[in-house]
């Protein structure tokens, strides 16, 4: 019997995270052993509106939907996992989620190079949104860490690239899938004594005083939730995490007779359906207690889950903005500019927008890769629900002071910037798209991101 | 593609010189609209204010030539890329049409076949490329019909029919319906008439489809209150409906 690489693929409406901008794709499972064994013939025929990867589908906007054409989903194939424990290295298929690779690595000793804050995203996603983590500043981005890549081009052949491919494989990393398909990955790990971390939290009274203190941070992973709802004097008032994975010395003794224990929770879905239950009051009640529960500077380990995930313990938490879903608006201005996020966030204040989460984080330099997101400065995150008001009237404001200080947008985050948005924030767009035309001239690779910023286009009416 | 807070980049209006669909477009102007195309009988319709640097491309559109609404769609998407919002902003009156059988067919001709055969070659599109919005200009008129235009009342329910039925019809496409029931509206079609109450403008109008559109409504009214008033009334006495309508 010939082997198949796709499913037939049914048509079904996607979203990304935030539930905002739907739209109907035909969504193909390819299995990763049978895509490598045939790639020449993995790839489905275009019928006119081309395909895209998606994994969990945890970036917030459109970037793995493609209306009209294909989505593709690797299934990760029999050995998806390959641990070189001497090398401290990892090979996995693009489809494997970090969950299942911390399920893994933890137990023998490592852990990933660089998390974001939930375990429920893919490998192929990280490398393609060249995710970073709360250790920027010290280790740089998922994408970074990477030693070798294996991409199914829009041609059909498979690609083994490591940085020696120089521009295909920067265009790669953070590439958002166009380049093409990624099958599997090998990457660095960070070797870990526990599975606990040892962090330091501090109540931040301020804005200035929060600067002050990240400014001069040392720690491998330092972030700062800041309550934007403080005004007035207490304005950026925060609570600030630092820490890194504990050593042996630092665990309790019940600890340490399992020290590498990993099992997490298993999710308890938050209620679909009802209305958006984020409502200023809860947020601002929630935001006060989050900074009262918080000592003024204590240190206690905590596990993976509690320090980089704890919003895994709730599953489907879009759901708790209601049906119009939400937006999370996330960009990085230079160092220079830190009154720019001083603005910045004063106008989300004045707004009155309730932010859920707002994070504050400090960058280190930007890598090689063309339409990677970090660069050195600053990034705020926040959550806002896409139904409110005035909140186009809040995002252009934002959008002029990101653009104007130097700064961008996180295309794993964005779902409401346009062209002109993205050329000014990425001035290495057009290198980027002369690269990807080299190894997909017909513009197979595209999804709804692509078409409502233009990122296959070379100008933009 | 509509963006989170549901700006469209591309417009067509089917209609393209309906005061209430230069309103709508204004509306939903924003840094994210790229392509407006207006579809018409006038060659040269006032062209709505929209930020520069927007594209703005003019077609014949004759909503009583059926065989025609394809291409129209077509040269639509040559023109702008994907449809994100289609407006059907085109209609008649036809103040006589009760007293004239062939005024009467002209009206269904474009009020209820045109809205029917351009709004299933937009639906076409639309489900081609997973996404978009077809914004349809119902009435008050077609909920319950009235002695004083019931050939206009009849036309815009046969129009409304359709469209919360290809609402339906679109389920899981990614596209779907926007069905709009205004009241009276102070427009070039109602000039000289007398005014009602609950009676509006087309920016009233406009702003409940921006709303019904980022709520992802399939129904609204303007004014909203219409939608309680009209559940009374819908529902009233034969010889009630009759003394409203004096």
């Amino acid at each position: 019997m010939p082997t198949t690489a796709s499913s037939a693929g049914d048509v079904t409406v996607l979203t990304g995270w935030g539930r905002t901008a739907p739209s109907a794709g035909r969504v193909i499972e390819l299995d990763g052993d049978v895509v490598r064994k045939a790639p020449h013939r993995a790839l489905p025929i275009d019928e006119g509106r081309g395909a895209i990867p998606r994994g969990l589908g945890r970036s917030y906007g459109d970037p793995a939907q493609n209306g009209g054409g294909s989505v593709l989903r690797v299934r990760p194939g029999r050995a998806p996992i390959s641990l070189d424990c001497d090398g401290a290295t990892v090979t996995a298929d693009a489809g494997v989620s970090f969950d299942d690779l911390l399920r893994v690595l933890v137990p023998a000793g490592f852990f990933v190079p660089v998390t974001p804050g939930t375990r429920f995203i893919t490998v192929g996603g990280a490398i393609a949104s060249d995710i970073h983590g709360k250790n920027h500043h010290v280790d740089g981005t998922f994408g970074a860490h990477c030693s070798r890549i294996s991409l199914l081009t829009a041609d059909g052949a498979l690609r083994s690239l490591t940085s020696a491919d120089g521009d295909l494989w920067w265009a790669t990393i953070g590439g958002m899938g166009l380049t093409g398909l990624i099958v599997d990955a090998t990457f660095d790990l960070i070797p870990i004594e526990t599975s606990q971390c040892l962090v330091r939290t501090q109540r931040i009274a301020n804005f200035d005083a929060l600067v002050d203190t990240m400014a001069a941070d040392d720690q491998r992973y330092s972030v700062a939730w800041v309550d934007l709802l403080a005004s007035g004097a207490a304005l950026g008032r925060s609570v600030l995490t630092r820490g890194d994975h504990a050593r042996l010395d630092d665990v309790s003794d019940r600890q340490r007779r399992d020290p590498l224990a990993f099992d997490p929770p298993s999710l308890i879905d938050a209620p679909g359906g009802g209305p958006n239950v984020l409502s200023r009051t809860a947020v601002r009640a929630f935001n006060e207690v989050w900074y009262r529960k918080a000592r003024r500077d204590h240190t206690a380990a905590e596990s993976i889950t509690g320090f980089f995930h704890p919003l895994d313990m709730v599953g489907a938490w879009n759901r708790l903005y209601g049906g119009a879903g939400f937006l999370q608006y996330q960009f990085v201005v230079p160092d220079a500019a830190i009154d720019t996020m001083r603005v910045a966030i004063e106008r989300v204040v004045a707004s009155g927008l309730a932010s859920f989460l707002a994070v504050l984080k400090r960058f280190g330099p930007a890598n090689a890769a063309m339409l990677s997101f970090p660069t050195s400065g600053w990034t705020l995150t926040l959550d806002v629900p896409a139904g409110a008001d005035n909140l186009a009237t809040l995002l252009l404001q934002l959008d002029d002071l990101v653009l104007e200080a130097g700064g961008r947008h996180y295309l794993a985050k964005d779902a409401h910037i346009t062209p002109t948005i993205v050329r000014a924030g990425y001035p290495r767009l057009a290198e980027w798209q002369a690269i990807r035309r080299s190894v997909d001239p017909e513009g197979y690779w595209i999804s709804d991101q692509a078409r409502r910023l233009g990122l296959l286009e070379e100008e933009v009416a | 593609m509509n963006n989170a807070v549901q700006q469209p980049q591309t417009i067509l209006v089917l209609g393209g010189s309906s005061d209430i669909g230069r309103a709508i477009v204004e509306a939903l102007a924003s840094p994210a609209l790229r392509h407006v195309v207006l579809a018409g009988r006038s060659s040269d319709p006032e062209r709505p204010d929209v930020p520069a640097g927007v594209g703005i491309t003019t077609l014949d559109f004759d909503a009583a030539d059926p065989t025609t609404h394809r291409d129209v769609v077509a040269a639509a998407v040559e023109a702008a890329g994907d449809l994100d919002v289609v407006i059907q902003a085109f209609g008649q009156l036809g103040p006589d049409a009760a007293d004239d059988p062939e005024a009467a067919a002209e009206l269904v001709a474009v009020n209820t076949a045109g809205a029917v055969s351009s709004g299933l070659a937009v639906a076409e599109q639309l489900r081609r490329q997973g996404h978009g919005v077809l914004v349809v200009l119902s009435s008050v008129a077609g909920v319950r019909t009235r002695a004083s235009n019931f050939v206009y009342g009849a036309t815009k329910a046969g129009q409304d029919a359709f469209a919360t039925g290809l609402h339906h019809a679109l389920h899981g496409t990614g596209a779907r319906v926007l069905t709009v029931r205004p009241g009276f509206v102070r427009s070039a079609m109602t000039d000289g008439l007398d005014e009602v109450p609950f009676t509006v403008d087309p920016g009233d109008v406009a702003d409940a489809v921006v709303a019904g559109l980022r709520r992802g409504k399939s129904v609204v009214w303007a004014p909203g209150v219409l939608r309680g008033v009209f559940g009374v009334l819908r529902y009233a006495p034969d010889a009630v409906w009759r003394r409203l309508d004096r």
